[in-house]
């Protein structure tokens, strides 16, 4: 957890550096940032690494390969539900010691905008929970193909290295040039990330913000029903692995 | 009528291989349960044998729901097990010997409070089982190590304890008592003793141990390549088997090989035959009588008697059917 917490903080301050030159060589503003939105969008997005599932490994893909997913259909539980439901509770507690403290220390260190509504902040807190769920419903969508490919590494490691650019983890989707910018839209990524930190931030709000909230419900909503699907496909596929 | 707990007629699964390389495309078929028919009646106990590979963990995958059938019907407590896994998990309790249904970090005490809450099982309900089970199993002293810190014979009667916590109605084993001394054994199979004569539970067990068979089944059911070759007693698989018991004579000198003794089979001479091994059949002929006619030959020093252990009784039933 605290290793963590120090990777967050020196990535953040890589972001720091190469993002405020990018604002101030525009001039102060780039896409309607400037230094102080520019800055909460760094440490808030750097908050949620620990939780927004952008890595693609999930135990599940694990327990399909070593054959425990016999045990997890043992039980009288919807198996989807439940491994999304146990990574989401994780997620959300890590923000405790590694999210919260980054964006502290950012504040702290650096300073930043934050908005002065206070629905900002609950609506953003709704949609931060909806957008680390999406995630997990997501990468389970990269797990549950084990039920075929047995070893999912190779689509593990696809979905790690788009995901984290179309969440906007590395600049804000904002910046992307249009057809890039429709291209990250078309995917459930900006549901993870981005939308979450332009309601936290103040930088989408109002009628706008809900709007934002109803497209993660959407992804959601989505991503899981694939995930129902596939469960039920793969589980007339399934074979135990190691007896 | 009679509801049997375990209804299968026809029961088939194959699995499809692929070939390596270029033979990629190459597909290869393998039937791991051949037309399976298995009736068993509440409150029965089977011990469920054969070779490894012959299908038995992919028949108890099927009757819990966790694989498809390819074809045939199974019905499980009257539930189609893999239309209605969850509903039939209420109702089923299953060890896998090889793997843990425990949170491998987590106390026992709070993966039992874990396992309580998936089943939904009534606070008071949840305790009063769990401190039978606890007592029963002698879990106290372990309550609140951590899974990953228990020994083998802990983590096993802990496994048992977290797959009765439901009160199920069927019990399934795969072989249980894997890698577990005389002692764990002996306590695992007197838990399961006082447990069916106390809930009528029904029980169906895989084993390698022919002690887990005699002290806990009544009935046997013997599978190879998936098809059932023996479905009776336990005395008549012997029966059936014509399982010999074997003499390991030892002599005071240097001995030639004993052939010749009537019903008798000579199985082999160590030390230049100072030490031999002969198989009868106690059908035919008695013990004594085989000593008598030894104790012509040459002079005994010493002797013991070796049962037939339940992989013989494996082979011979296979080479029977074959």
């Amino acid at each position: 957890m605290f290793g963590g917490l120090v990777a967050n903080m020196t990535f953040g301050f890589l972001k720091v550096a190469m993002l405020f030159a990018t604002v101030r060589a525009a001039g102060g503003t780039v896409q309607g940032y400037d230094v102080g939105s520019m800055s909460a969008y760094i440490w808030v997005s750097q908050g949620m690494l620990g939780s927004v599932n952008l890595h693609g490994r999930l135990d599940f893909s694990e327990r399909i390969k070593n054959g425990d997913v016999a045990v997890d259909f043992l039980r009288p539980v919807n198996v989807q539900m439940a491994t999304i439901a146990t990574e989401v509770g994780k997620a959300v507690f890590a923000l405790i010691p590694r999210g919260l403290p980054s964006v502290a220390i950012g504040a702290l260190l650096v300073g930043m905008t934050m908005p002065t509504s206070p629905t900002a902040y609950v609506l953003g807190l709704v949609s931060l929970v909806i957008g680390i769920t999406v995630s997990f419903s997501t990468v389970y969508l990269v797990a549950v193909a084990g039920f075929w490919l047995i070893e999912t590494r190779g689509i593990q490691i696809l979905y790690m290295v788009l995901s984290g650019f179309f969440a906007g983890l590395f600049v804000p989707i904002a910046l992307f040039p249009d057809w890039l910018l429709a291209l990250a839209e078309a995917t459930p990524c900006p549901s993870m990330m981005m939308y979450p930190i332009d309601i936290l931030t103040g930088r989408t709000t109002g009628g706008a913000a809900y709007g934002l909230v109803g497209v993660q419900l959407a992804w959601l909503a989505g991503t899981l029903l694939i995930g129902h699907l596939l469960t039920t496909a793969g589980r007339r596929k399934l074979e135990v692995q190691g007896g | 009528m009679v509801d049997y707990i375990i209804e299968t007629d026809g029961l088939t699964r194959e699995f499809t291989r692929r070939g390596k390389g270029r033979e990629t495309l190459r597909k290869t078929t393998l039937r791991a349960v051949d037309e399976l028919r298995l009736l068993v009646g509440p409150g029965e106990s089977v011990g469920y044998i054969g070779a490894n590979g012959a299908g038995k963990s992919t028949t108890i995958k099927m009757l819990v729901g966790i694989l498809v059938p390819t074809s045939g019907t199974v019905r499980t407590c009257g539930i189609d097990p893999h239309r209605e896994r969850r509903r039939l998990a209420a109702q089923v309790g299953v060890v896998f010997g090889q793997r843990s249904q425990l949170w491998w970090d987590l106390p026992v005490r709070e993966s039992f409070d874990i396992l309580a809450a998936i089943h939904q099982l009534p606070g008071a309900a949840a305790r009063s089982r769990s401190t039978e089970l606890i007592e029963q199993l002698e879990l106290t002293e372990f309550l609140a190590t951590p899974v990953r810190q228990l020994s083998l014979g802990q983590r096993m009667r802990a496994e048992v304890a977290a797959a009765l916590l439901h009160r199920p109605r069927l019990v399934i084993l795969d072989e249980p008592t894997i890698g577990l001394d005389v002692l764990s054994k002996q306590r695992l199979r007197e838990f399961l003793i006082t447990e069916r004569r106390e809930h009528g539970t029904t029980l169906l067990l895989t084993t390698h141990d022919m002690g887990d068979i005699e002290r806990l089944c009544e009935r046997v059911l013997v599978v190879d390549h998936g098809r059932a070759v023996y479905d009776g007693s336990l005395d008549g698989l012997a029966r059936a088997a014509g399982a010999e018991r074997t003499l390991v004579l030892d002599f005071a000198d240097a001995t030639p090989d004993l052939t010749g003794i009537p019903h008798t089979t000579h199985l082999g001479s160590e030390v230049a035959g100072a030490r031999q091994r002969l198989a009868f059949d106690s059908e035919m002929t008695t013990a004594a009588t085989v000593l008598a006619a030894v104790g012509e030959r040459a002079q005994l020093r010493d002797l013991s008697i070796e049962e037939p252990d339940i992989e013989d009784v494996v082979r011979r039933i296979y080479r029977a059917s074959r």
